[in-house]
């Protein structure tokens, strides 16, 4: 049973009652999806982003670093990857991030690692994944996230591509001195509300416009329409979903509704899977930025290396979740 | 620079919500009545040599208080007349 059925009732009221649009009708079902969905969501996203930023509060990227600088390779990228889910990840972060963690002596496969995991992985799209595929395709989510952000930063490490990284970087050796900010509980409260509030304000009209245009599409396009052109049997479909989620990262909020209407129009869920990886992972202006401290050909080499696993994990479920 | 003198940082990449911080702790400072500027740190070694490595951050003293997110003006005053 759905734990969230008086929200389903609420949306029914609210649709009939206050919006007059009379039950039964093929608009009402529209309409009672669409607030049940965007009140579900908003409600998720309030209580997860909370916790997480206080759970955030007790490990700041200072101490992250701490623990990475001291492990060998591969528990350092397992740690890495697992530590990037609580990270907030906005690209104005990439650089000192990537900075402070190579100056300190984090390995740098380690460090991308944490670059993939910290953006793929984040509460927002994992909301977003729950509440509109079910928990099975979120922790699927997460769990191929993982692997690729651990290989992929083994791949690196392996590669021994620090010559790639601009020459400034290793000339500077800094101290890993925890710059300790006193955090009180009402500080880490605090701290959780600011930053819920922040996130919320940023990303709800992108999810109400992506519900609202799932919303239609759920009502209006015909079932298996996307069948013939986005199947699992459409070889091309998982590169081109991926190639198209590149430039669309700042729209993560948005996107995840939108897909999720055209899954249930026959888009399969490899296909899907790969293309919402390619939108959070793999990100156009994150590449720009991360240019300013490595060589274009380490973040084609980056670049590659994600998106070959997005791409092998989106044939891998077409292939077993027929 | 003399050594007892109160020195704000604000450290940013430039980004909406550093110009923010900064923007909010000049008028902190502004409100407070205290002599200094607000000295506004793009550089991305310096900030890195800080030690800081989310943005945007307020330091005060040379001492990161406040890193990651921009908190709301009276919280910025409380921070400065904590740590002056």
């Amino acid at each position: 049973m759905d734990i969230f059925w008086p929200l389903k009732i609420l949306a029914e009221i609210i649709t009939s009652e206050i919006l007059r649009i009379p039950a039964q009708t093929f608009l009402a079902e529209v309409v009672s999806y669409f607030i049940y969905d965007v009140i579900k969501i908003f409600l998720l996203l309030i209580v997860i982003i909370f916790i997480v930023s206080i759970i955030r509060t007790f490990l700041p990227p200072e101490k992250i670093r701490k623990i990475l600088v001291q492990k060998n390779q591969y528990l350092g990228n397992v740690l890495a990857a697992l530590l990037g889910i609580v990270t907030p990840f906005c690209t104005c972060s990439a650089i000192p991030l990537f900075l402070g963690f190579i100056e300190a002596g984090v390995p740098l496969g380690v460090t991308f690692s944490f670059l993939v995991s910290s953006p793929m992985i984040n509460e927002v799209a994992l909301v977003l994944l729950f509440s509109l595929f079910g928990y099975k395709i979120a922790l699927l989510y997460i769990a191929s996230g993982l692997i690729i952000a651990i290989l992929a930063g083994i791949i690196i490490g392996k590669l021994k591509m620090e010559n790639l990284v601009a020459d400034f970087v290793y000339q500077n050796k800094i101290q890993t001195t925890s710059n300790d900010i006193k955090m009180s509980w009402p500080d880490r409260i605090d701290y959780a509300k600011n930053y819920t509030l922040e996130i919320f304000k940023k990303v709800w009209l992108y999810i109400v416009i992506g519900v609202g245009i799932g919303a239609f599409i759920h009502g209006y396009v015909p079932a298996e329409f996307l069948v013939k052109y986005a199947g699992a049997d459409k070889w091309y479909a998982v590169p081109l979903a991926v190639l198209i989620g590149i430039p669309l990262y700042s729209n993560a909020a948005g996107v995840i509704p939108l897909v999720s209407a055209l899954t249930e129009k026959g888009m399969a869920i490899g296909t899907t899977l790969a293309f919402m990886m390619a939108v959070t992972a793999l990100s156009l202006p994150e590449f720009m930025i991360l240019k300013k401290v490595m060589k274009t050909k380490l973040i084609i080499i980056f670049a590659l290396i994600v998106g070959g696993g997005i791409i092998f994990t989106g044939y891998l479920f077409n292939l077993i979740l027929k | 620079m003399e050594t007892n003198k109160l020195n704000i940082q604000v450290f940013g990449s430039g980004c909406p919500t550093c110009k923010k911080l900064f923007e909010l702790t000049s008028k902190a400072i502004a409100e407070l009545g205290l002599d200094t500027k607000v000295e506004y740190i793009t550089d991305i070694q310096k900030i890195v040599s800080s030690g800081i490595m989310q943005m945007p951050a307020l330091a005060i003293n040379g001492k990161p208080v406040m890193t990651g997110l921009v908190p709301n003006l009276e919280k910025i005053k409380t921070l400065i007349k904590e740590n002056i």
